[in-house]
């Protein structure tokens, strides 16, 4: 798991609670967006709370801390693979009971690897406005 | 409905000072209240789809706002033609609330909707026709996907656009933030 | 009727603060209000009185739902608002990189 030793991101306190709390955010947004055909939530919703919990990884531990561990290319490939089966489910319609399973997972695909490659992508133009000062 | 009242209230109030506030900080944050009491708004309203997603939807949003408006100065200039310009919103606003006003005579009384002939379909057919409880859910992924499918278009658009915009270009043409 | 007259006042406030400011921020602000405003009134105009929330229960029948037609709607837009804002603030982090303000009347005297 990451280490405490950097010197970036927070303090050690919040990385503890970080690295206790970063699972049940993820089992959360997994769980609301699957649970969404019988009750409050979906895809959508399921995949931003993903993003959300990329999102804290991220401030508590640094920039670059995050990035070691999270490649940049992945979050691209993740969000293109789900636009396409996406796409695909809706264009051709193949089986009701694929849908139902495979369209929350796409949507959490696109939302949460779009997003978050977004939010890095901000935080990267910031930071290089601030080093060019 | 005294509570969709005082909600409605709380949220104009932070939206006047997230309006008027001079510290961009504070403004981001008056507005995240504003979010705040939205997702309140549509709990009360029953739609309790659009108050999970209103809520974290709001946290992103306001996390990348803080981040955008931080380390940045705050330029304030009154000068030029204050008298003129603030004269003209106002009243373009006015023009804009009294077209509003004469439009909302025709709107059916709040709490009563005459329910169209799709959503009596919706309602009866969905849980028969799809399986799902949910109507809402059912309703974006099953009968409109197409919609569905815009809405994860402009996702995928606004990454590439974001990507595209945020990417670094040196001299050569040869982008180094790729590691 | 009251209600409907506040949520056009919340979106005269952002349409006051698109108009009239010259923050970038500010005006990315005053979007985000109007587009509040514009979801709220579509859930007002659907919600009826002592309504359920659209969802069937396994073991009763409910005859009073709220419309569910402008809840699936509003999902779609609350997802384009949110990429709306980031495109927007990923071109004023642009801007300021460029022009180092985010004055409006500044950015387009210092153009060309």
């Amino acid at each position: 798991m990451m280490n405490d030793n950097d010197r970036s991101g927070m303090t050690l306190i919040v990385k503890t609670v970080t690295r206790l709390t970063l699972g049940f955010i993820l089992i959360y947004g997994i769980y609301i967006g699957m649970i969404g055909h019988s009750s409050p939530g979906g895809g959508f919703a399921g995949g931003v709370i993903i993003a959300l919990s990329l999102v804290h990884i991220m401030l508590a531990f640094g920039r670059d801390t995050a990035l070691r561990r999270i490649h940049r290319g992945m979050l691209r490939v993740l969000t293109g693979l789900g636009a396409l089966v996406f796409l695909y489910i809706v264009l051709c319609n193949p089986n009701a009971a694929l849908g139902r399973i495979a369209l929350p997972i796409c949507e959490m695909l696109i939302v949460g690897a779009g997003l978050f490659a977004i939010f890095v992508a901000l935080v990267l133009l910031s930071k290089g406005h601030r080093d060019s000062e | 409905m005294l509570e969709i009242h005082l909600i409605l209230l709380f949220m104009i109030a932070a939206a006047i000072i997230a309006v008027e506030v001079r510290d961009m900080l504070s403004s981001v944050v008056a507005v995240g209240a504003v979010g705040i009491g939205l997702s309140l708004a549509f709990l009360v309203l029953k739609a309790p789809d659009l108050a999970i997603m209103q809520l974290v939807v709001e946290i992103l949003s306001l996390i990348i706002l803080v981040r955008a408006t931080s380390h940045r100065d705050l330029p304030f200039s009154a000068s030029g033609r204050w008298v003129f310009n603030t004269v003209s919103t106002i009243s373009f606003i006015l023009i804009f609330l009294v077209c509003a006003y004469i439009s909302l005579l025709n709107l059916p009384v709040f709490g009563e909707p005459q329910l169209r002939e799709l959503s009596k379909f919706y309602i009866d057919e969905a849980r028969t026709l799809t399986g799902a409880e949910n109507i809402v859910e059912s309703i974006a992924l099953r009968f409109r996907a197409y919609d569905s499918l815009g809405e994860a278009t402009a996702i995928v658009v606004a990454t590439i656009g974001v990507l595209a915009i945020a990417r670094r270009v040196s001299i050569k043409g040869k982008a180094d933030d790729e590691r | 009727m009251s209600i409907y007259i506040l949520c056009l006042i919340l979106f005269s406030v952002g349409l006051y603060c698109v108009l009239r400011k010259r923050n970038l921020i500010k005006i990315i602000i005053g979007i985000g209000i109007m587009e509040y405003a514009a979801n709220l009134f579509f859930i007002l105009i659907g919600y009826r009185q002592e309504g359920r929330a659209p969802i069937y229960a396994h073991d009763q029948v409910i005859n009073n739902m709220v419309d569910p037609l402008p809840q699936a709607v509003v999902l779609t837009s609350i997802v384009l608002g949110l990429a709306l804002m980031l495109l927007l603030v990923a071109i004023s982090i642009r801007i300021y990189e460029k022009y180092r303000t985010f004055d409006i009347t500044k950015i387009n005297r210092l153009k060309g």
